[in-house]
């Protein structure tokens, strides 16, 4: 599994990403109609696009530089708060990334969750993004210290985002525009819940059979 | 959806080349997506930079010019400009006295322009300052939320600030001029219909032909309830009522009174709700010392308004008398 963290393997997880996003950029929308401003399928399907024409054009060579791409492609294109936000955790991930094993993207991970809740100056329970991120780096950190290996640690935290993401539809949203709707954003799955799952199910995808 | 467009991913752009063609006296960095004054930057002067998300027009582009803004960034449809865009105007206008930022507090405009504003102190010795609005009364203003929206109370900061530097004041006078509006301003919206942005082809959500959406931000968000529909008399009071028990508007020098559009509504309808609005604030107690009454910052093709109202003083209203010349609000030059 040593070499699963390589340049290549990070570039396939977010090709895989990229399809997801693409292919439930209306669902994607559709949530945020609901308690957004209906916007998070097309902007992070467009800078998702932009990230896969940079890395297909210039190749990086090393896995810390195809995350730096990944975060300086979606700081310049997607705008509104999931360009900062998703740009923050892969400029995070990127500075974090030590070597090529499951320890050090945990770390990375990890790191760029950290970044995600610093910018965004959010915690758990505040329907965001976080509640799907943090438990899938605290079940990922989970399975790897259980001596699991990568591809099932990897699977046990796509599923812990995907329950992260179902976690938040009762909550009431304390951050971004879903918190001006106070208790009626009760009863809504986050949008940005949503794409971040997405993001580790691509991981889970993408990251395993490769060791 | 019927809409005069060629493909909905280029419509910023392509408005941006009409803006272009139609007002000579602004440049427009189409490339940055950056609208400039055209004699920016202007010496010894504080620029002022802003911007938003597209579907508000005039708001901020119509607002270049003398007067008011050296810059403003477009971003996509209801989604902030790029740090990029923001950098790229913020050294556009630094005629070497400081930039002021205008920022909508919104959670994506407010890290998009904190992160250009990173980027520029880490790579010159430019002076930024940012001012973030935040009038929107139906938006509680605590830890539980993202706090008040900025809504129309930022036309009229963007006014009084722009008198401000093209005085020749200096970036703190000219930010404190800014939060001192900011501070003394508040806003209530309310939906007839919905909007629909061009990318998603319908409308955001689905309002009954009966009913309106009190509260409403500017991007299609809901509001906090919805009412059956009331006489334009009950509408006024329903939106005054709130920014009254905000803020005391009595005493002082007056107020302004801004009258908005959402983008869907005919002004004769403007002007009816001014009366109406004229007359809760006169049974109030309020007079009013200065009025805007039109679409300025609107919700794309969204029927409905917002009321903003400011507390004047002395100052305030010598600065809004000062000449403004740009494509939506021009007098006295």
């Amino acid at each position: 599994m040593a070499d699963a963290v390589d340049a290549a393997g990070l570039t396939a997880w977010v090709q895989e990403f990229a399809r997801l996003v693409r292919e439930q950029r209306d669902v994607l929308t559709e949530l945020d109609a609901a308690i957004g401003d209906a916007d998070h399928g097309a902007n992070l399907d467009r800078g998702l696009t932009a990230v896969v024409s940079a890395l297909d054009a210039d190749p990086a060579a090393d896995p810390a530089a195809v995350l730096k791409t990944v975060a300086t492609t979606l700081i310049r294109t997607v705008g509104g708060a999931s360009g900062p936000l998703y740009g923050t955790f892969f400029l995070r991930a990127s500075g974090t990334l030590g070597g090529g094993d499951g320890a050090a993207l945990a770390a990375a991970l990890r790191a760029g969750l950290d970044g995600v809740a610093a910018r965004g100056k959010a915690g758990p329970g505040d329907k965001t993004m976080l509640d799907a991120l943090a438990p899938a780096c605290d079940a990922l950190d989970e399975a790897l210290a259980d001596g699991r290996p990568l591809d099932e640690a990897l699977r046990a935290a796509a599923e812990a985002a995907a329950g992260g993401r179902d976690a938040t539809v009762p909550m009431v949203a304390r951050k971004g525009r879903a918190s001006y709707l106070g208790e009626r954003s009760a009863g809504h799955q986050d949008p940005g819940a949503t794409s971040a799952a997405l993001m580790l199910q691509a991981a889970a995808t993408a990251l395993t059979g490769r060791g | 959806m019927k809409k005069l467009v060629n493909d909905p991913a280029d419509v910023v752009a392509d408005a941006l080349r009409g803006l272009a063609a139609a007002h000579r006296e602004l440049r427009v960095a189409h490339a940055d997506r950056v609208v400039f004054r055209a004699e920016a930057p202007v010496r010894g002067k504080v620029g002022l930079v802003s911007g938003g998300g597209s579907g508000h027009e005039p708001m901020h582009a119509g607002f270049v010019g003398r007067g008011m803004l050296d810059a403003a960034c477009a971003g996509e449809v209801f989604t902030s400009p790029v740090p990029d865009q923001v950098v790229a105007a913020t050294r556009g206008v630094d005629g070497g006295a400081g930039v002021l930022h205008v920022v909508k507090n919104y959670t994506g405009d407010v890290m998009n322009f904190e992160m250009a504003a990173e980027l520029v102190a880490a790579e010159s010795d430019t002076e930024v300052v940012a001012v973030v609005t935040d009038d929107d009364v139906a938006v509680q203003d605590s830890l539980y939320t993202a706090g008040r929206r900025g809504v129309g109370v930022t036309v009229l900061v963007e006014k009084l600030a722009g008198a401000a530097a093209e005085e020749g004041r200096p970036l703190a006078e000219v930010a404190e001029i800014a939060r001192r509006v900011n501070g003394n301003g508040r806003s209530m919206g309310l939906a007839l219909t919905s909007c629909t942005v061009p990318a998603a082809g319908r409308p955001t959500f689905d309002l009954p032909d009966d009913e309106m959406e009190v509260g409403i931000g500017i991007h299609g968000e809901p509001g906090r309830r919805r009412v059956p529909l009331a006489p334009a008399r009950e509408i006024a009071e329903m939106l005054v009522e709130p920014v009254l028990a905000d803020l005391d508007f009595t005493g002082g020098d007056g107020v302004i009174a801004f009258v908005n559009g959402m983008g869907g509504t005919p002004l004769l309808e403007l002007y009816l709700m001014y009366a109406e609005v004229a007359a809760v604030l006169d049974k109030a107690g309020i007079g009013i010392a200065r009025n805007l009454v039109g679409s300025y910052m609107t919700s794309l093709d969204m029927a409905g308004c917002s009321v903003t109202l400011v507390r004047a003083d002395d100052e305030l209203l010598r600065l809004w008398d000062a000449p403004v010349r740009t494509p939506a609000l021009r007098w006295g030059a």
